[in-house]
C-alpha cells in the first residue's frame, strides 16, 4: 500500500460515477462510497505509525527543476484532517443519496465531490509547499463546480463565481508568499522550510511573505473582511454546504495557519494580525448569524464565527491554545456537518428553510428534533457535549494571554460576548424551528426522513456526546501528534469535562444566561438591524466586479483599436525608447577593428541599393513600380552577398528574388493596382520619424558589430569540414551536416507554410479584375509564342544546371536549396508561358507528395544513422571509383540534401501553381475577339 | 566600408519600416519582404565583411565566416515562405472582407467582438 493512493484514489475515482452513468442511483452511491472507504483502509495502515510519533512519507519526482515534487506526508496534523475529510465525506455521500432529487444528475455530483475530496486530501498531505498550492487551487476549482452544481439558478452561479474569484485571488497571493518562503529556505520540502524557520522570521521579506500567506488563508477561511463569499456559497446543495463548510474547504485556511505555525508564528505581527482578525470575524459572524432568517444562512455565519475562534486561538499560539484550536476543529466539523444535514432535512421535508415560516416541528419530526438539539447544544457549548470543552479551553486561553499589555482584559470580555451570541443563535435554530408555538402551514407537510438519511446526523451526534464524555480515549492520542506537528515539540494533551469552579466556567455560565437574554430580545435586534438592509455583500461584490470589468473593457477599447498601424507603431516606439539611450553615444559603440577601404563597386552598389529602397518606399502608391524597385533591391542584395565572399547566399537570393517577385505580381492581379492616398500628412510625418529612428538604431548596431573584433566558433567548421564532413564548401557542409537538424527544421517550416497557403487558397473567392488599371482588357494572346519557345528550350537546360549545382554543392557553391529553387523557377516559367492546363497534361506530379517526400527523405536519412548506433543525423561518406567518370565522393549528406531539394521544389511549386491556377480559372476569356 | 555597409542596412530598414506602417496590405507585405532583406544583410554581417574569401576549403589562407552564411541561407528561404504566406493572406483577406485596409473597419467591428 502506498500513501499516494489516498490522494489518487478519489482523483481517478472521480471518473467512476461518470463511467456508470447509466446505472441506478444506489449502485452509483455504492461505487462512490467505495472510494473513500478504500482510502480509509489505506489510512488505517499508517495510523499506528503516526500515532507513535513517526511521520510516514512518500515521494515521486514530478518537476525537480522547479523544486516541485509529488511528496506526501502523514504527520499528526495531516492525519487529523485526512480523518475528517474521509469520515465526513463518507457520511455526506450517504446523505446526498437521499437528498438529491430525481431530477439531479447524481453522477456529476459524486464526481465533483470526489475531485474535491482528492484536492483537500492533497492540501493536507502535501510535503512540498508548491504541491500544496497546486491542490489549493484545485479545491477552488472543484468547489466552484460544487457550489454551482445547480447551474440553472442564477444565485448558484453567482455564489460559485464569488467563491472562485475570492479564493482564487487569495490563492495567487498564497503562491507568491510560498515562493518567497521557499526562496529564503532554499527548497520547497516542508522539512527544509521548517528547518529554516528562524532564518525566515529574521529575513527582510518575512513581512510580505506573512501577509501574502495570510491573505490566502483568510480568503479561504472566510475571515474578516473576506467573509462575504461564504454565505453566498449556500446556494449550493446542502450536502455540499455540509461538506465544504464543516470539515473541508473553509478549514483549508485554518490548516494553512496550523501548517505554517512553526515557520511564521510567534512574532508580534503574526499575533496581532491573526488574533485580531479572528476576534473580529468571530464577533461579526456571530452577530449576523443571529439575524439570518434562513437556516443555512444562520449556519453559514456561525461557521464564519467559529472559524474566527479557531483562527484567534492559532494567533495566540501557545501550546494550550494550539491544542484548543485543533480540538475545536474536530468538534466544529462534527456538529456543523450534522447541523447542515439537519437544515437540509428540514428543507427537504417541509419545503422551506425560512425560520419565520417554520415552527412547532417537534411534534411532526421528533427524531430530527432530538438530534438537532444534541448538535446545537454542542455548538452552543453546553456540557456534556464536546463543544463545551473546546469552548472552555478557548475562554481559558482568552483569559491567560497577556499579549496586548494593559489592554489585554478586553479579549476575554469580547470572547464571552462571542460565546453569548453563539448560545443565542443555537437557541434560535432549535426554538424557532421545533417549538415557538404550534405547527404552521409549510409548502410540504413534514415528517421524519428515511432512517438512512438521519443516520449520518445520528452518528455525528453520538460522536459529539462520546467525545464530550470520554475525551481522553477518543481524541487525545490524535491531538498529541497533531499539536506536536503544529508546535514542533512533543505534546501531551490532558482533557476533561469538569475543570472545577473557575473563571472559564463562570464565563460559560454568563454566556448561556446572556445568550438566552439576547434570544428573548431578538425582535429589538431585528428592528435595529433593519436600517442596514440593502447592504448586501453580493451587490457590492457584483458592483466591484462590474466596475473592474468596465474599466478593463474601457482600457482595452483604447488599447485595442483594431488598427495594425497603431500596434506596429506602438511596438516600434517602445523599441526606440528602450534602445536609444544606450546607443546614443557613438564612441562607445565603435569597436577597435580597422575598417576595410571602400571600393568603387561597393560604392556604386550601395548607391543603387539606397536609391531603389527609397523608390520602393516613396513610389508605393503605384504598386507595379514598387515591385520593380523591390526587385532591384533584391538583386543588389544578392550582388552584395557575392561581393562579400558568400557565393551560396548570392545564388539563393537571386533565385528567391525571382520567385517572390513572380508571386507578388500574381498577387497584384487580385489586389488594387494603386493605393489611394489614405494617410494624412501628419501620419506620414510620424511614420518617417519612427522609420528614421529605427533605421538609425539598426545602422548603429550594425556598425558596432562590424567594427568590434571577434572570436568565432567557425574555425571548428573550417577545420573539420573536409576531414569530418567530406566536403570543401563549408557553408553547405554546415547546412547538411554540422547543423543538419536546423535545416531539417527549416524545410519543415517551409512545408508547413506551403500547406498553410494551400488551405488559405481553398474556396477563396478572390476579387477579380476584368481589365488592367487603365481599363484596357487583357490581351487576347494568352501565351506569346516567343516566350513559349524560349521557356521550352530553357527547361531542360535549367534541369541540367540544377543537377550540376546540386551535385557539386558539397564542394563548391550550390546545394539542395539553390538547385531546388532553380528547378522551381524554370517550371514556373513554363506555367507562365504555357498555362496551367498545358502543364497539367504533361506533368502530373502532385506537389504536396513531392514536398512531403522531401521532408521524409531528410528525416529518414537522419534516422538512418540510428541503425549504425550513431546519434540522429550523423553523416557518413566514402570515395567510390566509377569506371569512366573516375573517383568520386559519396556522402549520406547528399541524400539529406536531396530531401531539401525535393521539399524546396515541392513547396515553391505548390505555392505558385495553386495560386496561378486561380488566375487562370477566373480570368475572363477574350479568345475570339 | 563598414560605415557604408551599416548606413545602407539602416536606410533599407528605415524604408521597410515606413512601408510596414502603411495602411494597405500590399505595401505592408512589400515592406516585410524588404525588411527581411535588411535583416539578412544584418545577420550576414555578424561574420564581418571579407572580400575574396569564399569559405571553400583549400582555396586560400583566410576565409569568410561560414556560420552566418549558412544561417542566412536558410533565413532567405524561410523569408520567402513568410512573404508567400503573408501575400496570400492579404489576397484572402481582400477576397473575404472586400478591402485591403489593414485596420479593422468599423462596420465589421460589431460582428467580431
Amino acid at each position: 500500500m502506498n500513501l499516494l493512493f489516498i490522494i489518487f484514489a478519489p482523483f481517478f475515482g472521480a471518473l467512476l460515477p461518470l463511467l456508470f452513468k447509466q446505472a441506478s442511483r444506489p449502485i452509483k452511491t455504492g461505487i462512490t462510497l467505495l472510494v473513500p472507504l478504500f482510502c480509509l483502509v489505506v489510512l488505517f495502515q499508517y495510523v499506528p505509525a503516526t500515532l507513535a510519533g513517526e511521520v510516514p512519507k512518500q515521494m515521486v519526482e514530478w518537476l525537480p527543476g522547479v523544486g516541485l515534487d509529488f511528496a506526501v506526508r502523514l504527520d499528526g496534523l495531516s492525519l487529523l484532517f485526512v480523518g475528517l475529510i474521509l469520515g465526513i465525506g463518507v457520511l455526506i455521500i450517504g446523505y446526498a443519496h437521499y437528498y438529491l432529487s430525481s431530477n439531479d444528475d447524481e453522477s456529476r455530483f459524486y464526481s465533483c465531490l470526489l475531485l474535491f475530496m482528492s484536492s483537500m486530501l492533497g492540501i493536507v498531505m502535501a510535503d512540498n509547499i508548491l504541491l500544496m498550492w497546486v491542490f489549493w487551487e484545485l479545491t477552488s476549482i472543484s468547489s466552484f463546480l460544487l457550489i454551482g452544481y445547480w447551474f440553472h439558478s442564477s444565485d448558484a452561479r453567482r455564489g460559485a463565481r464569488m467563491a472562485l474569484a475570492t479564493t482564487g485571488a487569495g490563492g495567487l497571493a498564497l503562491l507568491a508568499g510560498l515562493l518567497i518562503i521557499g526562496h529564503i529556505a532554499g527548497g520547497y520540502q516542508l522539512d527544509t522550510v521548517f528547518a529554516a524557520a528562524e532564518q525566515i522570521k529574521a529575513h527582510a521579506y518575512y513581512v510580505p511573505a506573512l501577509i501574502l500567506v495570510l491573505l490566502g488563508a483568510f480568503t479561504k477561511s472566510a475571515q474578516f473582511p473576506f467573509q462575504f463569499w461564504l454565505p453566498h456559497a449556500m446556494a449550493a446543495p446542502t450536502p455540499v454546504s455540509a461538506y465544504l463548510h464543516s470539515a473541508t474547504m473553509v478549514k483549508a485556511g485554518i490548516f494553512l495557519l496550523a501548517r505554517f505555525h512553526p515557520v511564521l508564528a510567534e512574532t508580534e505581527l503574526w499575533f496581532t494580525l491573526v488574533t485580531l482578525t479572528g476576534l473580529i470575524t468571530m464577533l461579526v459572524g456571530a452577530y449576523f448569524a443571529l439575524l439570518k432568517h434562513d437556516l443555512k444562512g444562520l449556519l453559514a455565519f456561525s461557521t464564519v464565527s467559529h472559524l474566527g475562534l479557531i483562527c484567534m486561538l492559532l494567533g495566540i499560539g501557545t501550546q494550550a491554545a494550539v491544542i484548543a484550536a485543533l480540538f475545536h476543529i474536530i468538534n466544529h466539523a462534527l456538529f456543523k456537518a450534522a447541523l447542515f444535514m439537519t437544515a437540509g432535512i428540514i428543507d427537504h421535508e417541509s419545503g422551506t428553510r425560512d425560520m419565520r415560516k417554520l415552527q412547532g416541528l417537534m411534534s411532526l419530526m421528533p427524531i430530527t428534533a432530538t438530534l438537532a438539539m444534541i448538535v446545537a447544544a454542542s455548538m452552543a457549548g453546553i456540557p456534556p457535549f464536546n463543544g463545551f470543552m473546546s469552548k472552555e479551553l478557548f475562554l481559558d486561553q482568552a483569559l491567560q494571554q497577556h499579549l496586548f499589555g494593559g489592554l489585554s482584559w478586553f479579549i476575554p470580555i469580547l470572547a464571552t460576548v462571542g460565546a453569548m451570541l453563539s448560545v443565542a443563535y443555537s437557541i434560535r435554530f432549535i426554538h424557532d424551528v421545533f417549538f415557538n408555538g404550534d405547527y404552521k402551514e409549510t409548502p410540504k407537510k413534514p415528517h421524519d426522513p428515511p432512517r438512512m438519511m438521519s443516520a449520518p446526523v445520528a452518528l455525528l451526534g453520538f460522536l459529539c456526546i462520546a467525545i464530550g464524555i470520554a475525551p481522553m480515549t477518543m481524541v487525545s492520542g490524535l491531538l498529541d501528534q497533531a499539536a506536536a506537528a503544529v508546535t514542533g515539540s512533543p505534546v501531551e494533551v490532558k482533557l476533561s469535562l469538569w475543570h472545577g469552579f473557575n473563571m472559564p466556567l463562570l464565563m460559560s455560565v454568563v454566556a448561556v444566561i446572556g445568550g438566552i437574554l439576547i434570544y428573548l430580545a431578538r425582535d429589538q435586534l431585528f428592528t435595529f438591524n433593519r436600517q442596514f438592509d440593502g447592504q448586501d455583500a453580493k451587490h457590492n461584490f457584483e458592483r466591484i466586479v462590474q466596475k473592474t470589468s468596465d474599466a478593463a473593457a474601457n482600457f482595452y477599447e483604447r488599447l485595442d483599436t483594431g488598427s495594425l498601424q497603431r500596434y506596429i507603431a506602438f511596438v516600434l516606439i517602445s523599441v526606440i525608447v528602450v534602445l536609444l539611450p544606450s546607443l546614443s553615444d557613438l564612441s562607445v559603440v565603435t569597436g577597435g577593428k580597422p575598417q576595410l577601404p571602400v571600393d568603387m563597386v561597393s560604392m556604386v552598389g550601395a548607391i543603387i541599393l539606397i536609391s531603389a529602397a527609397f523608390a520602393t518606399a516613396t513610389l508605393h502608391r503605384n504598386r507595379f513600380v514598387m515591385l520593380m524597385m523591390l526587385s532591384v533591391v533584391g538583386l543588389v542584395v544578392s550582388l552584395a552577398f557575392a561581393h562579400f565572399s558568400a557565393p551560396d547566399l548570392a545564388m539563393t537570393q537571386l533565385v528567391v528574388e525571382v520567385v517572390s517577385i513572380i508571386l507578388m505580381i500574381l498577387a497584384l492581379f487580385f489586389m488594387p493596382q494603386k493605393t489611394s492616398r489614405a494617410s494624412s500628412g501628419h501620419r506620414v510625418f510620424r511614420d518617417i520619424i519612427i522609420a528614421s529612428f529605427i533605421g538609425g538604431i539598426v545602422a548603429t548596431l550594425n556598425f558596432a558589430i562590424l567594427t568590434s573584433p571577434f572570436e568565432s566558433i567557425s574555425d571548428f567548421f573550417l577545420a573539420n569540414a573536409k576531414s569530418g564532413g567530406g566536403g570543401t564548401n563549408v557553408v553547405n557542409v554546415i547546412l547538411v551536416d554540422f547543423r543538419g537538424f536546423d535545416t531539417l527544421g527549416e524545410i519543415t517550416v517551409l512545408a508547413i507554410a506551403a500547406a498553410g497557403i494551400h488551405k488559405l487558397l481553398n474556396k477563396l473567392k478572390p476579387f477579380m479584375p476584368s481589365s488592367d488599371i487603365d481599363g484596357r482588357p487583357w490581351h487576347r494572346i494568352r501565351h506569346p509564342l516567343m516566350l513559349t519557345t524560349v521557356a521550352n528550350i530553357l527547361l531542360p537546360m535549367a534541369m541540367v544546371v540544377a543537377a550540376y549545382i546540386f551535385l557539386r554543392g558539397h564542394n563548391l557553391p550550390g546545394g539542395g536549396f539553390i538547385a531546388g529553387l532553380i528547378v522551381a523557377s524554370a517550371m514556373i516559367l513554363q506555367y507562365i508561358a504555357n498555362g496551367v492546363d498545358w502543364m497539367k497534361e504533361r506533368f502530373s506530379v502532385n506537389y504536396q507528395s513531392l514536398m512531403s517526400f522531401g521532408v521524409l527523405i531528410a528525416a529518414l536519412t537522419g534516422l538512418g544513422s540510428w541503425l549504425f548506433g550513431k546519434p540522429f543525423l550523423t553523416s557518413w561518406f566514402t570515395y567510390l571509383d566509377w569506371p569512366v567518370v573516375g573517383k568520386f565522393e559519396f556522402a549520406t549528406a547528399l541524400l539529406f540534401d536531396l530531401g531539401v531539394f525535393l521539399t524546396v521544389v515541392g513547396a515553391t511549386m505548390m505555392i505558385l501553381s495553386n495560386f496561378g491556377k486561380m488566375t487562370t480559372r477566373h480570368r475572363p476569356t477574350h479568345e475570339g475577339h | 566600408m563598414e560605415t557604408l555597409y551599416s548606413v545602407t542596412v539602416g536606410i533599407l530598414t528605415a524604408c521597410s519600416v515606413f512601408l510596414i506602417l502603411r495602411g494597405r496590405s500590399f505595401p505592408v507585405v512589400v515592406g516585410i519582404t524588404m525588411l527581411s532583406y535588411a535583416v539578412n544583410l544584418f545577420l550576414f554581417s555578424t561574420g564581418r565583411l571579407t572580400i575574396d574569401g569564399a569559405p571553400i576549403y583549400g582555396t586560400q589562407e583566410t576565409y569568410a565566416d561560414p556560420l552566418p552564411q549558412a544561417l542566412v541561407l536558410t533565413a532567405i528561404v524561410i523569408g520567402f515562405a513568410m512573404t508567400a504566406y503573408s501575400i496570400i493572406l492579404a489576397v484572402r483577406a481582400r477576397g473575404e472582407i472586400g478591402t485591403d485596409e489593414v485596420n479593422q473597419q468599423d462596420n465589421s467591428t460589431e460582428g467580431n467582438r
